[in-house]
């Protein structure tokens, strides 16, 4: 659905994004992470036809980024939720849903039915009638969510949608998101959130002007070196270390009173590691999976 | 904005009158020989208004969306610039034409009403107000909103790109001031000159506004 190749924005003598290189398919929810100013909303802007790009070339469905001709089909087939939420505050929920219809060129019928579509599943209906700049910061986002999706485009950017949202109005945004995901919607999603890119994102980007890393939030954990185990013993002695490494060839590290061995399978190769350190007379406090987060991978990449 | 679409046509529209009709009430009221260049000079307010109350909304247009900040997802929106622009000139420029109509029209009542018996016939309507009305007027408001709207893609906040905006009045007032002082008559000929040197910088407007729009610069400058 959307493929970069070498994408580059330069403002003057700053470079913004250097080298995209990327491909999203259909229906696929895409992350992208990165510290602030590292170039994600200059991506979604790229993306969606709003600035130029220095270099570089993307397509979205058949069509070319930078094209100007395809530029109006391109944006007639995404949808935008930007960081602000620009709504018009003196119209009404309803009417704000109405306009931006009409500038996709819904026709009535179609703009009645999604626009009651979406506030329903947005839990929006009972405020239509309410002024835009009257409802709360969750609202507001919900709304600007459903104005994105009024003309039911094929790809959705979304930049930063929780930002600044409390943790009930932000799961609710991150819920609608996974709705959006069973309809077969391509999303892109520009997040600092670590917990929701996992949560929702089918693959991740890692950006920090140039695109770092990109995978599963699996892969990118496994990149860290997998799940470890640790081994928390009352007192430690020589005898069981060498009791743990004839039993084991994988690699133990030694922590104070703690064992970290990188391996993943408690089921099959942890039990005969803590045989062992028994039968050395070892007392055993706790076993622990240890699992790399995305936190540690994110930290590691943008280091 | 809307205080000033609705206050100016109104002082305009019944101010004026009520000055013919009380002015020199003392010695009989304005004379007869006077009376007509008095209405044609009044008529001219109907041109300064145009030339500055569409400013108010057009100079509000673009720099007002940056300032609730919904350029961004406005302009991802399928609309050309030329689209955009023009759905900006007319909403700035049907409600002071509206406005202007029907205050000329209360105008033109009130002051045959307080003239009839001066002057003997009802004075409006006559060809000079015809021309001002359906020619000068749209195309001055037309002239203010294809500037107001270069300024407000320009301007960093509301309050300068009206103030800059507003400056629009100046060659009207000049025009207006000029004819006070005789330099230049106000006839059906020189309206029709003026008329067409306002539709040439309409054009010249309208082409500089489309060229020179830049989303990109608005988006990545105002934000």
């Amino acid at each position: 659905m959307i493929d970069a190749q070498n994408l580059t924005k330069k403002f003057d003598e700053v470079t913004a994004v250097e080298g995209l290189t990327f491909h999203i398919d259909e229906g696929e929810v895409f992350g992208f992470l990165g510290p602030n100013g590292a170039g994600k909303t200059t991506t979604v802007r790229m993306l969606c036809c709003l600035i130029s790009k220095t270099g570089g070339e993307v397509r979205i469905a058949d069509y070319e980024v930078g094209n100007t001709a395809d530029s109006l089909k391109i944006r007639k087939m995404i949808g935008l939720v930007p960081d602000n939420v620009g709504l018009y505050d003196k119209l009404s929920a309803y009417e704000n849903l109405d306009f931006y219809g009409k500038l996709y060129e819904c026709t009535e019928k179609l703009r009645k039915e999604n626009i009651e579509h979406f506030l329903k599943m947005l839990g929006l209906w009972e405020k239509k009638d309410v002024a835009a700049g009257t409802l709360s910061k969750g609202m507001k986002q919900k709304l600007a969510i459903a104005r994105a999706l009024i003309h039911e485009p094929k790809v959705l950017f979304m930049d930063e949608p929780t930002a600044n949202l409390d943790p009930e109005a932000s799961k609710t945004v991150r819920d609608f998101i996974l709705e959006l995901k069973k309809e077969n919607r391509t999303i892109f999603l520009n997040t600092h959130n670590l917990d929701e890119a996992q949560r929702i994102c089918d693959r991740i980007g890692i950006l920090k002007t140039r695109l770092l890393t990109v995978g599963t939030p699996q892969q990118l954990k496994e990149s860290l070196g997998g799940v470890k185990t640790e081994i928390q013993l009352v007192q430690f002695n020589d005898a069981i270390v060498s009791a743990v490494k004839k039993v084991t060839t994988h690699k133990v590290e030694i922590s104070e009173n703690k064992l970290i061995i990188d391996v993943a399978n408690i089921d099959t190769a942890i039990p005969t590691i803590i045989e062992a350190i028994v039968s050395a007379g070892g007392r055993i406090q706790s076993v622990t999976e240890l699992n790399p987060t995305l936190e540690d991978v994110y930290l590691k990449t943008v280091k | 904005m809307l205080r000033s679409v609705i206050l100016f046509p109104l002082i305009v529209s019944i101010g004026l009158p009520l000055v013919v009709r009380f002015a020199g009430h003392e010695h009989g009221g304005i004379s007869p020989s006077v009376l007509p260049r008095v209405l044609d000079a009044f008529s001219f307010f109907f041109i300064l208004g145009s030339a500055y109350l569409p400013t108010a909304i057009a100079s509000y247009s673009l720099v007002g969306e940056k300032v609730e900040k919904s350029l961004e997802p406005l302009l991802a929106t399928p609309i050309t610039d030329g689209e955009l622009l023009l759905g900006k000139s007319i909403a700035a420029f049907l409600p002071p034409i509206v406005a202007i109509y029907i205050s000329a029209g209360v105008f033109m009542a009130l002051i045959n009403q307080f003239t009839h018996q001066t002057l003997g016939y009802s004075y409006f309507p006559n060809w000079t107000m015809g021309i001002i009305l359906l020619l000068v007027v749209p195309l001055s408001a037309i002239l203010s909103i294809q500037a107001s709207v270069i300024i407000s893609a320009r301007a960093s906040d509301v309050r300068s790109a009206q103030i800059l905006g507003g400056l629009m009045i100046l060659p009207f007032a000049a025009i207006y001031v000029a004819s006070e002082i005789g330099s230049v008559s106000l006839n059906a000929n020189n309206l029709f000159i003026i008329s067409a040197v306002i539709l040439l910088f309409d054009v010249i407007l309208f082409f500089i506004s489309t060229k020179t729009f830049q989303r990109e610069e608005i988006l990545t400058k105002w934000t």
